[in-house]
């Protein structure tokens, strides 16, 4: 087992983990904070894939802009544990179920399956460079990025025009 | 690694989104489950990518792997977008019935 099998394995356990207890926790605050351990963690993953700039961009825009976002929001409306909703026990436990059945049969599937221990390669490569990656952007995908700045636009518009208050 | 550990991860991480969209009423929360579930798929989109950086033929396939990226890029740039208007319509909700309880956002049942 070399090191970074040994660093997969425990972000791995960081990302599952910390998932967990976003649903667990009592507090949205808590949520939050761990969802971001868990981006933190996926973008090590990412470091490990060798995709260096979508690690960066996943903190910059997951656990900077979003997250920030979303305790912004959290701490505005003074939310917390007291005020949090609470289901009853029936419905969690069918949801519990639920949630369970898609993953027994999501891994059984995967179980089945041809060609499951093909080898992903870590490192190795440069394809995850901004070098690479801008060329690609700027030559194959000028339209999309084009189109996204428009998407960009019009959803910072709705929000204002949404979060406005009525006259 | 082999891509089954990849696919089992992703898949642990999109059930725990989905148990928490199930078992939660807090808005915010259930959409910090969907931004999880997102998440899974584009690590998925990154390992598979890098499984067919070198095909079977022992060719290199660069381009495989650049073009996976920018899609996942663009994932991000889209759940940005989704983000900002989501939250609007959020706060806007907690301004009408002061409370972030998806149940109580029942009028259209009857």
């Amino acid at each position: 087992m070399n090191i970074t099998q040994i660093l997969f394995w425990l972000l791995s356990a960081m990302a599952i983990g910390s998932a967990l207890m976003v649903i667990t926790a009592k507090s949205p605050v808590h949520s939050i904070l761990y969802l971001i351990v868990t981006f933190f963690a996926i973008s090590g993953h990412y470091i490990l894939l060798n995709a260096q700039f979508l690690a960066i961009v996943n903190i910059i825009v997951y656990a900077g802009a979003i997250m920030v976002l979303f305790l912004f929001v959290v701490m505005l409306m003074n939310l917390n544990a007291e005020t949090e909703p609470q289901k009853n026990r029936t419905m969690q436990f069918a949801g519990v179920i639920a949630g369970g059945c898609l993953f027994l049969v999501l891994t059984a599937a995967l179980n089945k399956s041809a060609g499951v221990n093909n080898i992903t390669q870590m490192g190795g490569g440069n394809y995850g460079l901004i070098k690479v990656l801008g060329k690609t952007l700027f030559n194959d995908f000028v339209l999309p990025f084009e189109i996204s700045s428009v998407l960009f636009l019009s959803a910072m518009i709705g929000a204002v025009v949404i979060g406005k208050k009525e006259q | 690694m082999e891509i089954k550990w990849y696919i089992g991860l992703a898949i642990a991480l999109f059930s725990i989104g989905v148990i928490g969209v199930l078992t939660r009423r807090n808005a915010i929360i259930i959409f910090m489950c969907i931004e999880l579930m997102l998440n899974a798929v584009n690590l998925l989109l990154v390992a598979f990518s890098k499984m067919h950086a070198v095909s079977a033929a022992g060719v290199a396939n660069p381009a495989v792997v650049s073009n996976a990226q920018i899609f996942v890029f663009f994932i991000m740039v889209v759940a940005a977008a989704e983000v900002a208007v989501g939250l609007a319509i959020i706060v806007m909700m907690y301004r009408n019935t002061h409370s972030v309880d998806v149940n109580f956002l029942n009028r259209l049942k009857n």
